[in-house]
């Protein structure tokens, strides 16, 4: 078959469609966002009948992926790396039922952290709950491991994590496909006790996962992604996984790397595999993408031998992500440099887009805000974060989905007046709503504004569970009705927004501002999408 | 045989059109081929870069060592001179001399042409206003790589082949434009190299 060019993260959406998926559940999330898109438009997905909508949140899109490998069927999940603590709940759950249709978790870490909050590594986290983690180093190897993830589920009834990172999730390269293979027909859990986690099934299940450790590891003994290479030269030897084996082959193209080297891309950390380039070899360079979990096991907490290299020596730095020259100079090979950046060239962060709805609702909030003093706004996840940058210095906190709500009532029960969230439709819905909740049952003083763009922006516009019903899920929860506010950010309607905002800042309980425009991405998109019809 | 090219732009102004270009013609050619592109926060008006990688050998890294790009092909002036630090000491620099200004520090224009007359091999072309004289303001990216196109390490007809195919679908009027603007871009880079 040829080879099509497919990015990380559309190669794993192939290679879960060719293995035969039903359903890929989701909330978008860069750089995990592609993967669901790429089903969402592919023929193959459609003519399957593969389900693709979005999830609410992560929790909600790995409680369904549950839900369809329970009926028997291929499910896979996909989340940003801070989604999986939003799913963390079910996913380790997951672990203790096991798997009836295949299961695959697949997470994107952002290293350098380009578009979030953290650079956690979701390895830690499979580890945690007792599961296999599969990490390709390339594109062919996420369509390949996609695949056989699949595999490795069914074979051993568990959830299986895949893990990718952003640099791979977002970099294209020729991928060959391999033969489509049929969806499973539905074939319902018939262990009435394997999803029942009362604490007596839970024990038996949490032994029989135990038990299942040492196939794992097997497994990752004799996967084709873990692979050892003879070297001639034993005074190091080299331990790389997923792209950091890419970054480090970088270094020896046209030749052959002198020392012995050993590919992981397949967990539970293989075991004989390791210990034969620790024997072998007078030092080991441990070269890993994210957090330093091979090298941690390796170095023990007393670091006895003192000879694992790596990012916790300072060989390589302790954050951020790999690339060839930070690998060369780990390898003690001359580094290459171009001309320094001339001291001319200026930094262009991102900004909020021009004729953006979130624009006129800062300066109106800015304008209300004027006579409280800096420090009284919570914000949250999306677009709208860049409202803590120049111009608008508008924001105050921004910590992770949700909090915004949530963090202004804390700093209310504190005695902190008055207390603003800023909150996006989508983050609303994703995990605003029972914070909100929390803050109605108590009647705290706070005001949320929900920025209503009828989108979830930042990721590209993917459609929002919001849409069309901020005001009555408000209602709904319990806020006032004369305290939900809907006003339209537009400069015009300037002096009229502040003083909508100003009142409700007067109120003494919980009132909802929903400024309401549509994102202008979307909008420009949609216009032009008429204008062809 | 391997070319490294950095592309450089601000979020939205369609670097990728380049890349893809330059892709199906490399595609066709049979090489190898990965391109890191910046999806996500970034592409909100900052600073965007995709590094794009030819080889007759299977390429490793998605990422291009500092100091070995081949070419950085920037659609915006000061995005060029960001990369410098991945470009060879014999590399080229391809780049639109027409600001994107989007920022209250934006350098003046005599210090850019003061940047670029330090470098030794440069092909910096008012991409904009070419495009607009032949009657597509929208095609300046391929006047820019048309500037390029001596420097692919490919016939010239293998980069109009491409570009016939990536504009097909919108009719023989769109493609003889876009050819038009490539060709105007590589004429003036033979002459202003």
């Amino acid at each position: 078959m040829a080879k099509i060019l497919l990015l990380g993260d559309e190669a794993i959406a192939q290679g879960a469609l060719d293995a035969g998926l039903s359903g890929v559940y989701a909330y978008p999330g860069t750089p995990s966002t592609e993967i669901t898109e790429y089903i969402q438009n592919s023929k193959q997905a459609a003519e399957g009948h593969i389900h693709s909508i979005w999830a609410g949140n992560e929790k909600t899109a790995m409680e369904s992926a549950i839900g369809m490998s329970y009926a028997g069927k291929r499910a896979l999940v996909c989340m940003k790396h801070v989604g999986l603590n939003v799913a963390a709940d079910p996913f380790m759950n997951s672990s203790i039922t096991g798997a009836n249709g295949g299961l695959v978790v697949l997470v994107a870490d952002d290293p350098s952290m380009h578009s979030s909050q953290d650079e956690q590594d979701s390895r830690y986290y499979a580890k945690f709950a007792l599961i296999p983690t599969m990490e390709p180093s390339n594109q062919q190897e996420a369509y390949d491991m996609a695949y056989d993830a699949f595999e490795l589920s069914e074979k051993f009834h568990t959830p299986v994590l895949l893990r990718v990172t952003t640099r791979l999730a977002h970099s294209r390269a020729g991928v060959e496909r391999r033969a489509a293979r049929p969806q499973n027909e539905l074939n319902v859990c018939s262990n009435p006790k394997q999803f029942v986690l009362l604490p007596a099934n839970a024990r038996v299940h949490y032994r029989a996962l135990l038990a299942k450790q040492a196939d794992f590891e097997t497994e990752a003994e004799n996967s084709k992604y873990n692979f050892y290479k003879e070297g001639t030269d034993k005074k190091m030897g080299i331990i790389a996984s997923g792209i950091g084996y890419n970054y480090l082959m970088e270094n020896f193209v046209g030749t052959t790397c002198p020392y012995p080297v050993l590919k992981i891309s397949q967990y539970p950390i293989p075991t004989k595999l390791v210990a034969k380039i620790v024997d072998e070899c007078e030092s080991v360079l441990v070269v890993e993408e994210g957090y330093p979990l091979i090298e941690d096991h390796l170095r023990g907490l007393l670091n006895r031998t003192g000879n694992i290299k790596g990012r916790m020596d300072g060989t390589l730095p302790r954050d951020g992500e790999l690339n060839p020259n930070l690998v060369a100079k780990a390898l003690g090979m001359p580094d290459s440099y171009g001309t320094p950046v001339p001291e001319i060239v200026a930094p262009r962060p991102p900004a909020l887009c021009n004729g953006c709805p979130h624009i006129d609702t800062y300066l109106a909030l800015n304008e209300a805000m004027k006579e409280h003093g800096p420090g009284k706004v919570f914000a949250d996840i999306g677009c709208y974060t860049l409202g803590a940058l120049p111009p608008y210095k508008a924001i105050y906190t921004t910590v992770d989905m949700g909090a915004s709500i949530t963090m202004a009532k804390g700093a209310a029960d504190a005695g902190m007046s008055p207390c603003v969230a800023v909150i996006g439709d989508s983050t609303f819905t994703h995990s605003g709503m029972t914070s909100l909740l929390d803050a109605i049952y108590e009647n705290t003083p706070i005001t949320v504004l929900i920025l209503d763009n009828s989108t979830t922006g930042m990721t590209g516009g993917q459609d929002s569970h919001a849409l069309g019903r901020i005001g009555n899920i408000c209602k709904g929860l319990g806020v006032a009705e004369e305290h939900i506010r809907i006003i339209t950010p537009l400069a015009k309607n300037h002096d009229a927004n502040v003083q909508v905002i100003k009142e409700e800042l007067a109120y003494n309980g919980v009132s909802v501002i929903v400024p309401t425009r549509e994102c202008i991405q979307t909008l420009s998109r949609r216009m032009k999408a008429q204008a062809k019809k | 045989m391997k070319i490294d090219i950095i592309l450089a732009g601000v979020g939205g102004q369609g670097i990728l059109s380049i890349a893809s270009t330059i892709g199906v013609a490399a595609v066709k050619k049979g090489l190898y081929l990965k391109q890191a592109e910046v999806h996500g926060m970034s592409q909100r008006g900052g600073d965007v870069q995709s590094h794009f990688r030819l080889a007759d050998y299977e390429i490793a890294s998605d990422l291009i060592p500092m100091g070995k790009a081949d070419l950085i092909i920037a659609v915006e002036p000061m995005e060029s001179l960001r990369y410098l630090p991945w470009l060879a000491k014999d590399g080229w620099v391809i780049t639109n001399d027409q600001p994107f200004i989007n920022i209250p520090n934006y350098p003046d224009e005599a210090a850019l042409k003061a940047e670029f007359d330090k470098l030794p091999n440069k092909v910096v072309i008012n991409a904009d206003q070419i495009a607009k004289d032949l009657g597509s303001a929208r095609s300046a990216n391929m006047v820019i790589l048309g500037a390029a196109a001596p420097f692919l390490k490919m016939e010239y007809a293998e980069i109009e082949d491409a570009v016939r195919t990536i504009f097909a679908r919108k009719g023989d009027a769109v493609v003889n434009t876009n050819l038009a603007c490539l060709k105007a871009g590589y004429d003036f880079a033979q002459k202003n190299q």
